[in-house]
C-alpha cells in the first residue's frame, strides 16, 4: 500500500481523512480535473462549491471510484483514504464503496420496502447474521438518519412511497447502514423543499460526529451553513480551499470573491 | 382582455376555429382507423369461429354389435393377444347389415359400410380389450359416422342436388334418414378432436398431437432463447466494452431479427440435420430453429428494458458497494423483468405461429402418434392447420378452422400467462 505523507501542521489539529495529490481526470479527450490537491478532514463537513461543470462532482465521484464505470474515464494522481491509495492494486472498489458511502442528487431508494432498502447493504457485505441483527442495524441507521420515528410503523411499505425529503434521509440511512467512514453527498438537497433541506442540514451536523462528510452544493448559503471547510472549484481546478468562515468572508483569490458575491456562475 | 390584441377579434376566432376543426378531423381519422381494424378483426374471428365450431361436434350412430366369439376370439382363451387380432370390422359391418337386411350386392353393401367411420372397428376393439367378458354378448355402442355422413347431418350435403354431384348416393341418404328416425344418430361434443393425433379420416383426426408437438417445440425454444437472450442482453448492456466489436454484434442482432424465418429453417436443415445428425421432424430440432429465430427478439427486448431501468438504481446499489453482478442480479434484472417477459412472450408467440422454418426440417410430415418426447416425430399447430387446409376432404374445412381456434386459444393462454407474470413482477419506481 502506498502511504502519502500528511501535512504535519494540520494533522495535529484535525486528522486528515482523505488526501488528494495531483489528481487529473479525463473523460475521453476532455480533461475534467487539473492537478487537484485537496485534503478532507476527519469528522468535519467539507463543501465543494463552484459553477456547473467545474469538476466538483467529478472529484466527489473519484473518492469512491464511481468514475470507474464511466466509459472513457481516466484518472491519474493519488487519492489516499487514511493513507491508503484508493487506486491501489489490492483495493477492490466494491470494498472501497462500503467505506465511502454516497448520497445522490435525486433520492434513489430501491423499489423495495423501507426495511429492505436499509438492510440491503449490510446483507451483501455480510455485516449481520440473522434477521434480529439486521433489524438492529436497520433501526439504528434509521434513527441516525432521523427517520425512524416517521417510518417505524411502515417499514414494510415501499421506500419509493415516502416524501422526497424522507426518501433522501432513507438514502442516508441506507448509506450509513454499511458503517462507512466517509459519506459523499452530491447536491443532496437540490430536489427538496426548504423544510426537508433544513432537516437534512441538521442531520449533517449530527452525523459529522461519526462520519467525515463531503458535500457538493450549488447553494453557497448551504455551504456556509453546514460546512467547516469549503473548496471552490473552477474550470476543473481547486481555486481556493480553507475554513468556510474565512473563505466566505475573506477569500484570497479574486475569482472566489467574484463567485461568492454572485458576479459569475 | 385588451382590445386590438392579435389574440382577440374575428381573425383570431377564425384561426381558432380552424385549429379545432383540424383537431376534430384528426380524431375522426383515428376513430375510423380503429373501427376499420376492429371490423376486420371481427370478420376474421367470426368466420373462423363459424367455420370451426362444427369441428368440435360430430355425429355418432348407435349400433347393436353382436360380439361373435367365433370372429373375435376363435381360440376361446380371451387372451389380449388373440382378442387384438379379432375381425372387429366384420362385427360392425354385420350390425349395419342387420339393420338394413334389404341391401344386396357388393357395391350397395360397400356404400352402406361407408356410412360408418373406419374408426368404429378400433373403438370396438378397444372396448373389448378393456372388457374381454363382453365377447359373446351383444352391446349397443355409439360409433362415429364417416365424414360424409357426419357432414350430411351437419347440413353440408344438398340432398336436392343431382346424385352425381354429391358425395352421398340417394340410397345412403335414405339409410341415414332411417337411422336418424330410429333415434340411433346423436350429436356429441367431439372429444376425439382434442385427444387424437392426425388422421386421413377427418372424423378421426384430432389436434392433440399437434398441440403436444407445439408444447414440446416451444418448451425447447423457451429453454434456449430465454436464458441465452437475457444473458446476452445483460452482457451487452452492462458489461461489454463499447467499441467496434460491440457495435458489429449489435448491428448483426438487429439484422438477424429481420431475417425471413425460412432462412432459419434452411440453416437448421444444414446444421442440425445434415451436420449434427439430429432426428428429422423432432420438436428438439424445431425448438432449436425457432430459438435461433426468437433469440434476436428476446435480446433486443431485454436490452431495451434493461436500458430503461433508471441509472439512479444502479448508482444507488453501486454506491453502497454492490458488486456488478449484484447490481444486475438484485436490482436491474428484477426491474427489467416485466419488459423482458413481454419481449419473450412476443417472440414465443411468433415462434408458435411459425410454419416455414419447420417445413425445412421435416415437421410437415403426416404424424398420427401423439409425440412422447422432444425427439419423437411431431408436427405443430400451424403446420397442422396448413396440412388440413391442404386436404381434399370437405370435412377438413371445419377441422382447419377448429385447429385455428385451438391455436388462437393457445396464444391467448400464453399472453394471459405473460400478463399475469408481468403484474406479479411489475414494480413502480
Amino acid at each position: 500500500m502506498t502511504t502519502i505523507s500528511r501535512p504535519a501542521e494540520r494533522s495535529q489539529l484535525y486528522l486528515t481523512k482523505i488526501t488528494t495529490r495531483d489528481l487529473n481526470v479525463w473523460y475521453g479527450e476532455k480533461q475534467a480535473l487539473f492537478s487537484v490537491n485537496l485534503d478532507i478532514e476527519r469528522n468535519r463537513v467539507t463543501s465543494l462549491i463552484g459553477p456547473s461543470g467545474c469538476g466538483k462532482s467529478t472529484y466527489l465521484r473519484c473518492l469512491n471510484r464511481m468514475n470507474d464505470v464511466i466509459e472513457g474515464c481516466r484518472v491519474e494522481g493519488k487519492i489516499a483514504l487514511d493513507g491508503d491509495d484508493v487506486h491501489g492494486e489490492d483495493v477492490d472498489p466494491v470494498q472501497l464503496r462500503a467505506r465511502v458511502g454516497m448520497v445522490f442528487q435525486k433520492p434513489n431508494p430501491f423499489p423495495k420496502s423501507v426495511w429492505e432498502n436499509v438492510a440491503y447493504g449490510p446483507r451483501i457485505h455480510g455485516l449481520a447474521t440473522g434477521r434480529a441483527e439486521l433489524d438492529e442495524i436497520v433501526t439504528t441507521s434509521l434513527e441516525r438518519a432521523g427517520l425512524f420515528a416517521e417510518v417505524k410503523d411502515r417499514l414494510d411499505d415501499p421506500g419509493t412511497g415516502l416524501s422526497g425529503g424522507q426518501q433522501q434521509r432513507l438514502c442516508i440511512a441506507r448509506a450509513i447502514a454499511v458503517q462507512p467512514d466517509v459519506i459523499l453527498m452530491d447536491e443532496p438537497c437540490s430536489a427538496l423543499d426548504p423544510i426537508a433541506t433544513a432537516r437534512i442540514e441538521e442531520l449533517m451536523e449530527e452525523l459529522r460526529a461519526r462520519y467525515t462528510i463531503v458535500i457538493v452544493t450549488h447553494s453557497m448559503q448551504q455551504a456556509a451553513r453546514v460546512s467547516q471547510r469549503t473548496a471552490f472549484f473552477h474550470l476543473g481546478a481547486v481555486v481556493e480551499e480553507g475554513e468556510t468562515g474565512k473563505l466566505f468572508t475573506d477569500p484570497r483569490e479574486e475569482r472566489t470573491r467574484d463567485y461568492i458575491t454572485g458576479r459569475f456562475g | 382582455m385588451t382590445s386590438g390584441g392579435v389574440h382577440s377579434g374575428e381573425a383570431a376566432r377564425r384561426r381558432l376555429r380552424k385549429r379545432h376543426a383540424a383537431e376534430r378531423r384528426f380524431r375522426l381519422y383515428g376513430l375510423a382507423a380503429i373501427g376499420l381494424a376492429l371490423g376486420a378483426l371481427v370478420t376474421l374471428l367470426g368466420t373462423v369461429v363459424v367455420r370451426g365450431l362444427p369441428a368440435f361436434f360430430g355425429y355418432e350412430v348407435t349400433l347393436d354389435l353382436h360380439l361373435d366369439a367365433a370372429r373375435l376370439d376363435p381360440q376361446g382363451g380371451r387372451r389380449p393377444g388373440d382378442l387384438g387380432r379379432g375381425d372387429y370390422g366384420r362385427v360392425v359391418k354385420d350390425a349395419l347389415r342387420a339393420l338394413f337386411p334389404e341391401v344386396k350386392g357388393r357395391r350397395e353393401r360397400r356404400r352402406l359400410h361407408a356410412l360408418v367411420s373406419s374408426g368404429a372397428a378400433f373403438d370396438l376393439r378397444e372396448r373389448v380389450l378393456a372388457e374381454p367378458d363382453l365377447v359373446g354378448s351383444t352391446i349397443a355402442l355409439a360409433v362415429p359416422l364417416s365424414d360424409d355422413a357426419d357432414l350430411f347431418f351437419k347440413g353440408g350435403v344438398d340432398a336436392e342436388a343431382a346424385e352425381a354431384d354429391r358425395r352421398l348416393s340417394d340410397a345412403q341418404i335414405t339409410w341415414l334418414r332411417a337411422l336418424q328416425s330410429e333415434g340411433r344418430v346423436a350429436r356429441r361434443f367431439w372429444t376425439r378432436f382434442f385427444r387424437a393425433g392426425d388422421s386421413r379420416e377427418p372424423e378421426l383426426a384430432g389436434i392433440w398431437g399437434a398441440l403436444v408437438g407445439s408444447l414440446w417445440t416451444l418448451g425447447v425454444t423457451l429453454l434456449l432463447s430465454f436464458p441465452l437472450g437475457v444473458a446476452a442482453a445483460v452482457y451487452l448492456e452492462e458489461f461489454a466494452p463499447k467499441g467496434r466489436l460491440t457495435d458489429f454484434i449489435e448491428v448483426n442482432i438487429n439484422n438477424l431479427a429481420a431475417v425471413p424465418s425460412i432462412v432459419f429453417g434452411l440453416l437448421g436443415l444444414a446444421v442440425f440435420l445434415n451436420l449434427s445428425g439430429l432426428p428429422r421432424s423432432a420438436p428438439l430440432v424445431g425448438g432449436l430453429v425457432l430459438a435461433l429465430m426468437t433469440l434476436p427478439t428476446v435480446i433486443i427486448a431485454s436490452r431495451s428494458s434493461i436500458m430503461a431501468v433508471p441509472p439512479g438504481i444502479r448508482e444507488a446499489a453501486m454506491g453502497i458497494g454492490a458488486s456488478p453482478i449484484q447490481v444486475v442480479g438484485h436490482h436491474v434484472l428484477p426491474l427489467a423483468l416485466p419488459g423482458i417477459l413481454t419481449g419473450t412472450i412476443l417472440g414465443m408467440a411468433r415462434a408458435l405461429g411459425e410454419t416455414a422454418p419447420l417445413l425445412m426440417i421435416g415437421m410437415v410430415a403426416f404424424i398420427v402418434d401423439v409425440p412422447t418426447g422432444p425427439t419423437a416425430p411431431a408436427t405443430v399447430l400451424p403446420v397442422q392447420v396448413y396440412l388440413w387446409a391442404d386436404s381434399p376432404e370437405r370435412a377438413f374445412v371445419a377441422k382447419t378452422s377448429g385447429a385455428i381456434l385451438v391455436l388462437l386459444a393457445f396464444l391467448v393462454a400464453m399472453n394471459l400467462a405473460a400478463v399475469l407474470l408481468r403484474s406479479r413482477f411489475e414494480r413502480r419506481w
